[in-house]
Formats: structure tokens, sequence, C-alpha cells
């Protein structure tokens, strides 16, 4: 497979503080991946090394094929949590400069700068200072400047915090955008619904350990527990629910339905197909609702998590 | 190496459109030249005002010639109407005080009786002025008692000048040692200056990084490094510019100033004309006396220290600045930074000019963090080459080594957030 980004055994120490743990990560080029884990995991220190704001102790990064270069910065953007801008320079200036020290030149910079400024309708907001914008608008500024080189990789720390709905769904929109361009996007957030939506591959870090990565989806199968949620009628309500409990492990479920008269999660056991539950309650009852359980990103997350504590 | 002309050339911006600095820019001269000139307006009328003292003479001694209105005093003689009338009258009046001479039996005993009386306590020079008129009545009378001739004494009166000269038989004079402290502290204290005014502003604008969290955004595009170095060279620019126009406003004002007072000399006397010849005179001495100094070395090694003295010190400005999040926190360690600057100008002041080539004023010209400001004090009194060349390389030395440290500081401080620092803590930094 081809990757863009290949990390080899990186360990960080800080002092007597493990912040990365022989971390391997590969990052499919053209993907979306989900950079997953709690608060202190070491997400943000690894991410920092790709940006070769740190230097690792130990390991080596690949990017595009070849060992990451000082000059590299130039191909991957990065939208870091804590950012900011200069509040007393102006907008359009203060952009121009970033953008120059991404490598671009100042007439390649200023007119992807006029291409964006229309894109996002912000043309007015050229000569205004800083401090002037509101928080939302700021973030839109900086979302530009992390973009503008048209980078290979980029890197979004939390990027949807401080966007409203409406621009948050417009920041989703162009990023999407640019991976249907070709540009590979590392994701780090705790927000589990815009990981289910948009990301295709995750890595899970936990106290400066990997514990998971692979194919989003791969990860679910490998999470699923065998259980189908399933919603009957019957006349005899007590007597089925004996029959299911004597054969299989259940748990209440809760779903939306007009007229179920059983609600339940079951549970199979490995050598149990989803025939044989089908065929048995066929039998018993006529099968309104019947799907499997799929694991959340969410309690992917808890779980792998919890394990590993 | 282009990152660093764009980061070098953002920072002077930024610092030269700031509106503190523009104003500051303009106004600091002025205020400077009208302090000056407040100082001297006040002087010089407080010169001019003439203050009357009465005196009381019953000693027999003194003529009315010896007190002949001077400059600063204008007497008025009440020895007529005797001590206690004249007390009475002076305590009413506004003249500065009373002056009394009692009768005694000899000289020495007048000598040590003669009293001043007034209401507040009288100024120094009057005090002084009323001494020396006394004195050289009193001396007189004295030598005429002791039967000295006093035209032979003046006759005998030798005045004793040295002529200074080096051993290569190169003349100078005694003035020339006062260009040359003028010109050493001058140049040492504005180092100082420099370091103070504008190594707080690389602190304050690494602190504006910080706080406006803008800081991860550059440093994934440039080095840590390159950015600690754009910003010190970048102040210096915007300072260099910002000491250029003082100078110029300076010289402009002071110019224009001394046309208009020029004008007003020129009308005034003959014997304005006369003096204004002596100081032209003086002037130019001076002007040859310093163009006989090693000026072209002096300038250099002034180059070479400012510049050093300067990174130095900003780069450690800057590692302090990258260690707290906002500029209260500054103070613990503000104060081993400014010591060995104040260090530094209080040797020069107190030794230097006083013994240039003394121990104390030679170690302390070695010593990196005083070298900048204590060599450069010793230098117009020449210094051998080998001293300066040791102090030249220990403070390169030093730097290096410093800058290598405030940058370690620096790129761990930079995103650091939210942690109380100590020293402790910033020795951890420069292991990471």
């Amino acid at each position: 497979m081809d990757n863009i980004l290949v990390a080899e055994n990186i360990v960080k120490n800080f002092g007597d503080f493990k912040a990365l743990n022989n971390i391997s990560i590969n990052v499919p080029r053209e993907s979306i991946f989900g950079l997953l884990g709690p608060n202190g995991a070491g997400k943000t220190t690894f991410i920092r090394i790709i940006n070769q704001i740190t230097m690792p102790d130990f390991g080596k990064i690949y990017f595009d094929g070849n060992k990451l270069q000082p000059d590299d910065v130039h191909y991957i953007g990065y939208l870091p949590e804590e950012r900011g801008l200069y509040k007393r320079m102006k907008v359009g200036e203060q952009a121009l400069y970033l953008a120059q020290l991404k490598g671009l030149s100042k007439n390649d910079a200023k007119n992807r700068l006029n291409y964006w400024f229309e894109k996002f309708d912000i043309g007015a907001w050229w000569n205004k200072k800083v401090e002037e914008l509101s928080k939302g608008m700021a973030q839109k500024v900086q979302f530009i400047i992390t973009v503008l080189h048209e980078p290979k990789l980029l890197i979004f720390d939390e990027p949807f915090t401080g966007f409203d709905p409406i621009n948050a769904n417009l920041i989703k929109e162009e990023i999407l955008n640019l991976q249907k361009k070709g540009s590979t996007i590392i994701f780090s957030t705790h927000r589990m619904e815009s990981v289910e939506e948009l990301c295709e591959y995750i890595a899970l870090i936990h106290r400066a350990n990997k514990v998971l990565d692979g194919k989003l989806v791969d990860i679910k199968k490998q999470f699923k527990t065998n259980t189908f949620e399933v919603g009957l009628i019957t006349d005899q309500k007590e007597n089925l629910l004996i029959d299911i409990k004597e054969r299989f492990d259940i748990s209440p479920a809760s779903f939306k339905s007009l007229e179920d008269d059983i609600k339940l999660n079951i549970q199979l056991k490995k050598e149990e197909s989803s025939t044989d539950l089908i065929r048995f309650l066929n039998s018993k009852s006529i099968i309104n609702h019947y799907v499997e359980v799929i694991p959340s990103a969410n309690d992917i997350f808890i779980k792998a998590v919890e394990q590993n504590s | 190496m282009n990152k660093l002309k764009l980061i070098i050339k953002r920072e002077f911006l930024a610092k030269v459109r700031n509106k503190t600095f523009i104003i500051m820019t303009f106004l600091s001269p002025i205020l400077m030249i009208g302090m000056i000139s407040l100082v001297a307006f006040l002087t010089k009328s407080s010169m001019e005002k003439k203050s009357t003292v009465a005196y009381v003479d019953i000693s027999g001694i003194f003529e009315d010639d010896d007190f002949k209105n001077t400059k600063t005093i204008q007497f008025e003689n009440l020895s007529s109407i005797g001590i206690d009338k004249a007390k009475i009258i002076v305590s009413e009046s506004s003249q500065e005080g009373l002056l009394f001479i009692p009768k005694m039996e000899n000289i020495d005993l007048i000598a040590k009786n003669i009293q001043f009386f007034s209401k507040d306590s009288p100024g120094m020079v009057t005090i002084s002025e009323l001494e020396s008129i006394l004195d050289k009545r009193l001396v007189k009378e004295k030598m005429l008692q002791l039967d000295i001739d006093i035209i032979k004494l003046e006759e005998a009166k030798v005045r004793v000048d040295i002529n200074l000269a080096n051993f290569t038989g190169k003349q100078s004079s005694k003035m020339i040692n006062g260009i040359k402290i003028a010109l050493g502290m001058g140049a040492g204290y504005m180092i100082m200056m420099f370091i103070i005014i504008y190594g707080a502003m690389v602190m304050r604008s690494v602190i504006e990084e910080k706080t406006s969290r803008i800081i991860e955004v550059i440093i994934s595009s440039v080095k840590p490094f390159q950015l600690m170095l754009g910003k010190i060279l970048g102040t210096a620019a915007a300072g260099l510019t910002q000491f250029f126009i003082w100078g110029l406003l300076i010289v402009i004002i002071f110019i224009g100033s001394s046309y208009f007072f020029g004008i007003d000399l020129a009308t005034n006397s003959m014997q304005n004309q006369q003096m204004d010849v002596i100081v032209q005179n003086d002037t130019q001495f001076i002007f040859t006396e310093i163009l006989n100094l090693p000026l072209l070395s002096m300038a250099i090694y002034f180059v070479l220290y400012f510049l050093l003295g300067y990174l130095l010190y900003s780069s450690l400005y800057a590692a302090i600045g990258a260690a707290v999040d906002n500029e209260t926190d500054t103070q613990q360690f503000m104060l081993p930074v400014m010591m060995p600057l104040m260090i530094g100008v209080y040797i020069g002041f107190a030794t230097v000019i006083n013994d240039p080539h003394g121990s104390v004023a030679t170690i302390a010209s070695m010593i990196p963090f005083t070298s900048p400001i204590v060599m450069l004090m010793r230098i117009p009194f020449g210094v051998p080459w080998w001293q300066i060349l040791i102090s030249l390389l220990l403070l390169a030395i030093t730097f290096l080594a410093v800058v290598w440290i405030a940058s370690k500081i620096y790129r761990v401080g930079i995103l650091m957030y939210g942690k109380k620092i100590n020293y402790k803590e910033l020795y951890k930094w420069i292991r990471y």
C-alpha cells in the first residue's frame, strides 16, 4: 500500500516522562486518517514530531517515500489546537507573511489568497486587524492559511472547535474537497461523530502507546460482539422470552418502533450464525426489526482505553 | 535565509508601526531637550537673580570698597544703625540675610566670629562668595601685620601646568582625558540603554507570540532558532532606526537653538565676540584632539562589543519571554540579567575614570557579561591589544554558549503554557 507518511518506532521522552513509546503508524496516501486518544496521550507530541517542531529521541519518519527533510514543511499544512494570529497585524498582510514562510512566492500567495477570500466571501477583511475579527472569523482565516500552499499532507488538531455548525460544515466540505484534490488528511480529535463520518483509517494512542490502528471498518469487525438487535411481534411474550433466554445471552435494547412486543439485544456464541438466530426467532414470532449491532467509534475508543488502563 | 529575512522584516515593521514606538521616537528627544533647557534656564535665572545682603561692620578693618556689588550679591551697608536694629529691619525685609562682623582684639578672632543671620538657610554660592570677599581683606591685613611684602608675594606665584605625552612623544592635553572619559562613558552607557530597552522589547514580542497562540503555526514553517534570531535582529534594526532618528533630531534641535541664541550673542557686545573667538578656538582644539584619537579602531571595537553584547543579552531576554506566560512572571528572571549590566556601568563610572587600567576595571572588562560596557569605557585610554583579544574571544565564546542554552529554553518554552517556571525547570529544558 502506498503511504504518504510512515513513522517507525518513534520514542520521545521529556526528562523522566515518556511521551511516546515506540509508536509506528502508516498513513495511506489520499486517505483521511483519525489520530485518536485521551487527553495527554501523546497525540500532540506525535504531530509536532511530524511537523519537525520537536525531534524524536529515537525512530524514523518517512514522508512521501523519503526520510523527512527540513524543507518538507512546505508540503505539510498544520492547524494546531493552540492556534491564533498576530492580533495587531492586518489579516491580508499576515496571511501573506505566513504563506511566504511556507515557501510560496509573494505573487503566488496573493493570487491564492484572493481565490480563497472570494470563495469564503471575506474579501472585506483584508485590511482589518485580527483583533477586530470574531473568534469564528479568525478561525476561517486560519483555515485558509493552513491549506493555502496546497500541501500533500494536512494535519488538523481539533479543527471544528470555535466554529458554529454552519461554518463547521463549510470547513468539513472544504476538507473533503482537498482530499479529492489529492491531499492526505490527519485528524486529531475527540469528536467521535466526525471520526465516524470522515475517517477511513484510525490510530488510537493511549498513555504514549499505540493501542489500535488500521482501517476503521476492520477495527469495527474486530470489535463487534456478534450481537443483534431484534424487535419481535408475538402474543405470547412471556413464554417466548423464557425460550430465548434459555438459548441465548440477552440484554434489553431500546430503539424506536411502533408495535414490537419484545426488544432485545441477542449475543450469539462464536459457533452460532445469524441464520440460526433468524430461524429460531422466525419459528416463534414475526421478526419486525433485525440489525447487527456495530460498535461505534466511541464504543471502540472507550473499550480500547479501558482495556489498556 | 530567505525566511530569516521575512521574519526580520515583519519584526521590524511590527515595531516601527507601533503607535507607542512612533510617539516615543519623536517625543523623547523633545522631552529630553525640554528637560535640559528647563534645567539650564532655571540655573541661569537663579544665577542672574541678585540676592541683597545687608551688612553691619564694626570691626573697623573693612572698607566700603570691599563690599562692591558682585554679579550675584548686592550689598547694603547698615553699619550706622547697629546690629540690633539691623536684625529687625532685615528680618522684615526680603533681603537674603545680614552679615555681622564684630569688633575683636585680633584678626584671627574676627575671622572666627563673623556671623550670617537669615530666615532660611542661605545658598551655598552666596556664602562661599561672602567668605572669599572677607578672606581677601583679612589675609591682606594679616600680611601687613606680619610685614610680608604683598607685591613680592604676588611675583613669587608660579602656575604649574603639566604637559601630557605618551612614550612615543605624542603630545596630548588634559582636556583629552575629559573627552576620553566622555566618549567611553557615552559608549558604555549607550550599550546598556540599548540592551535594556530593546532586550525588553524582544522579550515582550516573544510573550505576545505565546499569548496570541500563533507560535505553533509559525514554528511549523520555520525553526524556532530562526524565529528567535529574526526577532532579535528585527528588533535591533528597529532600535537602531530609533537611535538614529533620536540622534538626528537632537542635532537638528541643537543647531536650531544655537542658531537663535547665536544671533542674540552677536548683537550683545564686543566682549561677547571675544568670548566667541575663544570658544571657537576651544572647539577647534577639541576637534583636533578628537581626530588624534584612534577613531577607526574605536568605532570597530564599538560595533563589535555592541553587536556581541546586544546579541548575548537579547537572547537571554528571548529565553525569559519564552519561559513565562505573561510579563508579570518575568520579575524573578530579570534580576540576574539586569545585575551584570548595572555592575558594568557602576564599575565603569567608579573605577575607569580614576584608574582605567586598575585591576577591577581590567577584570570587569574581561568578564563577558560586563565587558561590552567596561571595555568600551576603557578603550579610549588605550588598552593592550591582547587584552581586547582575550575579552572579545571570551565574549564570543560565551555568546555562542548562551545563545545555545537560550535557544533550547526558547524551543521548549514557547510551547509550554500554564506552568509556573523556576530555575530547576529551566535546567530540565536545557537537557531535553
